[in-house]
């Protein structure tokens, strides 16, 4: 066994399952900045993918051809998701009623939902029809290489990477960054100085959306299909990604990566190499964020404001 | 000036109707809500929520099985009730009844034949209230001591212990080429409700049904009537008073998820003992996931909970029937619709404003 | 010009239940300091609101240098040269100086914040107007003198001509406060107006050109600086005689700054008997970010009320958490009569006879989602006749709630209702009579009489010297210097962590202790 060629193996591995990850964080981070906690993350991956999926198929039913049709799978995941952002924003800034609950039941919609029209739309309850996918690009060189095939020629990955670096630069560098954070840690303040609180909280909740929906595009789209429940708890653990990341593009980001490495080793091994039974393998991810979680309290602070609903002025 | 809606309708109606306006209100919109969405799927309003009605109503046969449905989702609305109380969120519901069910038909197992049903039933019940406070007793004490947030590991414990239990059934358990283990001694089996009512013969309703009408009560009682409950629901409402008043919070906060990790695990009961009377996989079927949306109907009361789980039960029996006619998912998607609504329209601050203009209307008067 | 810089004409608001500003008119010329005063309650926030565009009246209008304010909100108030500081910073502690400064009015280099613009704003600002601040640092490392500064610098960097300070001089010390009155006279040289809002009335007049008085909101009164006297205003503020404590102490000086009717002389108390020590504390010391206690000794006996006092900030709070076991204490001990408590916890030291009236009755002392009654056993629920073994009698609990709001006159009596439905000052009541009935052999008050109306001070005040009276010890926390003055036998400076002196009452003058407050020495004075 070649040492050299595994390792690109887990790199690029790594990449790739690291990318619903830093989609759905990178959308947390824009909810959660702005004072609105989203525990939705996972209900809205399940609807990027469903809409991913149904778009997708349908555009391929229609005789366009695979790479398109994908495209517009993205842009339906998008669409989908700042949809139910939008309606996670109706109920916590509009409403002001529990952000955690409004997240949980979110979730549970799009849990019943997808499956609802799962049956409906492919009549199985279990999966849908298989779409052909994003190809990636054969660029002389770069192709030949596994991590930089994941890297350079795989468009969403591309997207992700240029996602968190945008990020990052609309935090620390323009005025839209500077309200935002503002807004989540004092948001009476902002307001008294007249930035546009509920715009931006409104904003960034549905970009939350969207943004998480392109993760779940992404695994619709690697996966070639839609199975109930294929999100299998990445919303959870990319909000983690987000706190053990200090609520920042790149925190995020690089937490995502070393979420994704530990999910690549547990998949080598099930190869039975270890002897370690599946179960316990399952249990690798699941098991890792909850011993980040507990190791980074008191150095990651939240956004002073978050959760907290904006009292209504008289 | 007058402050609206406060006294409507006259005496005990009064007292009541202001607290059940918003849930009733959310049942309604949420029911309007599916009706708009059958018919925009091209099937018949009317047909499909009569089909409903009827599969509830119509036999006693069917209300029975509502009964047995609902029997569960007291057991995890009470669960996440009594978290909600000390202001802890318990979503590892479901993994707590899951590992409960494991433990306590393991325990049954394990006992055999020689015991008496009288110490074999609460036994293998307290076994599996005992495994669903251990699977609690973790993200408890991340928050109480290192002030971890309990949602996302309680999420996470869910996978985990599903994974756990699986494990656990494959190799030791596991009746050959099944999913489920071997069936529970005689003894260790909760009679079925349907040998002192016969109009319920056929649905597996069973004596767990007043188990939980029974821990319910206990729960109001614990928790309205006990110094420790008192305390309980004081750290809930604010840690830092109740710290202020000498209240040991962190105490109060492991003991109360524990409890909820417990109730959990008697949920297990009504499936394990009462039912089928093996250990399957699969057979929590979302019920601590549901739970958290009883509590919430139910306002997180006991005495709400029964009527919402009751609710939630009948959702669940009709969508099984109507399953012809739209998916049965149909009643998940009512079910969230109602959790959201219950959040939109029964918000605490309304009925603190309500409350107020209440007493600035008084004080005038007095003074 | 004649236009006044800032003309409120004919102002009324209402709320449910509620006449906050009825008819009320207030010019002030440019160029001017004009002072507001009032008790709380008398309607100067509303009004200083409406006037900033935050609330819309139900009559009159609002002219800032001439024009009208109309419907147009703060954003227009801002525009027309209206600039608010509040008594409670708005500023994000995250943020930097000239970051917070320039939030919202944002300079841009197309999409990107302009960070170097905004630093040189900043500077700029600050050096014509006399204000040192350096622009780059985090807002939450700031102490509240320069926090101040950064908030009058971001109303003026927006173009304001005029200013609205709100309790300007609350949060700081004395010198503090002539530090910000200096700036204030450099705003009037620039032709900048300003308009303060206050209730320690020798500040103001030591500062203002004219005074406007307010209350139940309507104008009562309005002169030149030069023709007001403390005891016009004082009778102009109250409108009534109030009930002095019977046993209060006159200091010998001017009361000044608060808005009570002047105290009458009463005898001083002798003691000769000398009760035992309740409360030792030894060198404490503890060790949080901010507000660390560096090394406290002090004691406190029976029938004795010990004041300290300081500028907020400066250890009472973590002096009140380490005695009652909420934070940690590194270093030094805690003596309740003569046994250490310094590693028992909360429950332990109430047991012992700790009662504890907090600071911050909203988060430590009441839970206002939870019923009246209910509240009135907070902290006491395991007392063993309101029940049976483990349980609460319903009964028990009522009549003890029922006792409590009768005997400290909490209104509205309703005790099923959730305590949010009372006012500041009847919470108040609630806090100080449930931990007054547990009889305890040491009181600890934190600004017990802080957001409470005139009458319910006095009747607060009355119940503390009624507590030392039978024999309490008794540990009152303010930053209230009259309250210090008014109540206490002996009176001890907190000032960074540490005693910066400690004197009897009659040895107590406000320039002794405001050198203490500040961290002078006494050498100094």
């Amino acid at each position: 066994m070649e040492a050299l060629p595994l390792a690109g193996l887990l790199v690029a591995a790594t990449l790739r399952i690291a990318v619903p990850y830093v989609f759905a964080a990178l959308g947390g981070f824009y909810s959660e900045r702005s004072g609105v906690i989203n525990i939705a993350l996972e209900g809205m991956l399940l609807t990027g993918a469903f809409a991913c999926v149904v778009a997708a198929h349908a555009a391929e039913s229609a005789g366009l051809g695979g790479a398109v049709a994908g495209w517009l799978g993205v842009g339906a995941a998008c669409v989908a998701g700042g949809g139910l952002g939008a309606l996670h924003a109706l109920i916590c800034v509009r409403f002001g009623a529990n952000q955690i609950v409004s997240g949980l039941g979110l979730n549970l919609l799009a849990m019943g939902a997808t499956k609802f029209l799962l049956t409906l739309v492919f009549g199985s309850s279990a999966n849908s029809e298989r779409i052909a996918g994003i190809p990636s690009w054969d660029l002389p060189g770069l192709a030949s290489w596994s991590v930089t095939r994941v890297l350079f020629c795989t468009p969403l990955v591309l997207l992700a990477v240029l996602a968190v670096v945008v990020s990052q630069l609309l935090f620390r560098r323009t005025v839209f960054g500077l309200r935002l954070h503002a807004t989540g840690e004092h948001p009476e303040a902002a307001l008294s100085l007249g930035v546009p609180v509920v715009r931006l909280r409104w904003t960034g909740v549905v970009l939350s959306g969207a943004l998480a929906a392109l993760g779940g595009a992404w695994l619709a789209l690697e996966q070639h299909q839609f199975t109930a429940g294929m999100s299998s708890g990445r919303g959870f653990i990319a909000l983690a990604a987000l706190i053990f990341g200090k609520w920042t593009p790149r925190g995020a980001a690089l937490a995502c990566l070393l979420f994704a490495a530990a999910e690549a080793v547990q998949i080598q091994l099930q190869g039975g190499a270890l002897g370690i039974p599946t179960q316990f393998l399952q249990m690798l991810p699941y098991v890792v964020t909850m011993v980040a979680l507990a190791g980074v309290i008191g150095r990651s602070r939240p956004p002073a404001a978050l959760g907290r609903p904006l009292e209504p002025l008289r | 000036m007058k402050a609206r809606g406060t006294r409507v309708l006259p005496g005990i109606l009064g007292r009541w109707a202001r607290p059940l306006a918003g849930p009733l209100a959310a049942i309604g919109l949420a029911l309007a809500a599916g009706a708009i969405l059958v018919a925009v799927l091209g099937q018949d309003p009317v047909t499909v929520y009569t089909t409903l009605f009827d599969a509830i109503f119509g036999s006693a046969y069917g209300f029975g099985q509502v009964l047995f449905k609902a029997t569960t989702l007291i057991g995890t609305g009470l669960a996440v009730a009594v978290a909600f109380r000390a202001g802890l969120f318990n979503i590892g519901a479901e993994g707590q009844m899951y590992l409960a069910g494991l433990a306590s038909a393991a325990f049954a197992l394990a006992l055999g034949d020689g015991c008496p049903a009288l110490v074999a039933v609460p036994l293998v019940l307290l076994a599996g209230a005992l495994a669903g406070a251990l699977v609690a007793l973790l993200p408890a004490l991340l928050r109480a001591f290192l002030g971890v947030h309990e949602v996302i590991n309680t999420i996470m414990l869910n996978f985990v212990a599903f994974a756990l239990g699986s494990w656990i059934l494959v190799e030791k358990l596991a009746l050959f080429e099944s999913v489920h283990t071997a069936e529970i001694p005689a003894a260790a089996r909760l009679p079925r409700l349907e040998t002192m009512l016969p109009a319920f013969r056929g649905a597996p309703l069973n004596l767990a049904l007043l188990l939980q009408l029974l821990l319910c009560a206990l729960c109001a009682l614990a928790l309205w009537r006990t110094r420790w409950g008192y305390e309980v629901r004081a750290v809930g409402l604010s840690e830092s008073a109740a710290r202020s008043a000498g209240i040991p919070v962190r105490r109060r906060l492991v003991e109360a998820m524990a409890l909820s990790g417990a109730l959990a695990g008697t949920a297990a009961a009504n499936f394990v003992q009462g039912y089928k009377y093996y250990f399957e996989e699969g057979f929590t079927a979302e019920a601590g996931f549901k739970g958290i949306a009883v509590a919430l109907l139910g306002s997180t009361h006991p005495a709400g909970i029964v009527p919402a789980a009751l609710f939630f039960g009948a959702l669940d029996r009709g969508g099984f029937v109507i399953n012809g006619l739209v998916p049965k998912e149909f009643v998940d998607i009512l079910q969230a619709l109602v959790i959201l609504l219950v959040i939109v329209l029964a918000r605490p601050g309304d009925v603190a404003a309500q409350v107020r203009r209440l007493a600035l209307r008084r004080r005038e008067e007095v003074s | 010009m004649n236009t006044p810089a800032l003309e409120l004409r004919d102002i009324s608001k209402s709320f449910p239940g509620t006449v906050a500003n009825d008819h009320v008119s207030l010019a002030v010329p440019r160029g001017r300091i004009h002072a507001l005063v009032g008790e709380n309650g008398a309607g100067k926030t509303t009004l200083m609101r409406v006037a900033y565009g935050e609330l819309r009246p139900d009559a009159g209008e609002v002219r800032i240098q001439g024009e009208l304010l109309g419907r147009g909100g703060t954003a227009r108030a801002i525009a027309l040269g209206l600039g608010m500081v509040h008594q409670h910073f708005m500023l994000v502690p995250t943020l930097r100086v000239f970051e917070n400064v320039v939030l919202g009015h944002e300079p841009r280099r197309g999409a990107w914040f302009d960070a170097a613009a905004a630093r040189r704003l900043v500077r700029e600002t600050a050096a014509r107007f006399g204000l040192a601040i350096d622009p780059d640092a985090r807002v939450g490392d700031l102490g509240v003198g320069e926090q101040q500064r950064v908030e009058i610098l971001k109303v003026l960097v927006r173009g304001a001509r005029v200013l609205i300070l709100d309790e300007p001089t609350a949060v700081l010390a004395p010198s503090e406060a002539e530090d910000l009155f200096a700036i204030l006279r450099q705003l009037v040289r620039e032709q900048h107006t300003v308009l303060l809002i206050s209730h320690r009335l020798h500040e103001v007049l030591a500062v203002s050109d004219a005074v406007t008085v307010l209350r139940d909101g309507k104008v009562v009164d309005e002169m030149p600086a030069a023709q007001a006297d403390l005891g016009r205003l004082a009778r102009a503020i109250v409108g009534r005689e109030v009930r002095a404590p019977s046993r209060a102490r006159g200091s010998g000086h001017e009361p000044g700054g608060r808005a009570v009717a002047p105290l009458q002389e009463t005898e001083v108390r002798v003691t000769d008997r000398r009760e035992p020590v309740v409360l030792r504390c030894d060198s404490l010391r503890t060790a949080g970010k901010r507000e660390a206690l560096q090394s406290v000794s002090l004691e406190v006996r029976g029938g004795e009320i010990l004041g300290v006092a300081g500028v907020e900030g400066n250890g009472q709070q973590a002096l009140a958490h380490a005695l009652l076991g909420l934070e940690p204490v590194v270093g030094g001990s805690i003596e309740l009569h003569g046994e250490d408590v310094t590693r028992l916890g909360t429950a332990a030291r109430r047991a012992r006879g700790l009662a504890y009236v907090p600071g911050d009755r909203l988060r430590e002392g009441l839970i206002p989602a939870l019923r009246i009654d209910e509240n009135a056993i907070l902290g006491r629920q395991r007392e063993p006749d309101l029940g049976n073994r483990a349980w609460l009698s319903p009964r028990r609990v009522a009549a003890r709630a029922e006792t409590l709001l009768r005997r400290f006159e909490v209104r509205p009596a309703m005790p099923s209702f959730p305590a949010a439905v009372l006012s500041g000052g009847n919470q108040q009541r609630l806090v100080v009579g449930r931990e007054m009935g547990r009889e305890p052999s040491l009181l600890l008050l934190v600004q017990p009489t802080r957001g409470v109306d005139i009458g319910g001070i006095a009747f607060l005040h009355e119940r503390i010297l009624e507590a030392r009276d039978a024999g309490r010890a008794v540990l009152l926390v303010s930053a209230d210097l009259n309250e210090i003055l008014a109540l206490a036998d002996r009176v001890l400076v907190l000032y960074s962590g540490r005693v910066a002196g400690t004197c009897s009452a009659a040895e107590a003058t406000p320039a002794r202790l405001g050198l203490w407050m500040t961290g002078g020495k006494e050498s100094e004075a």
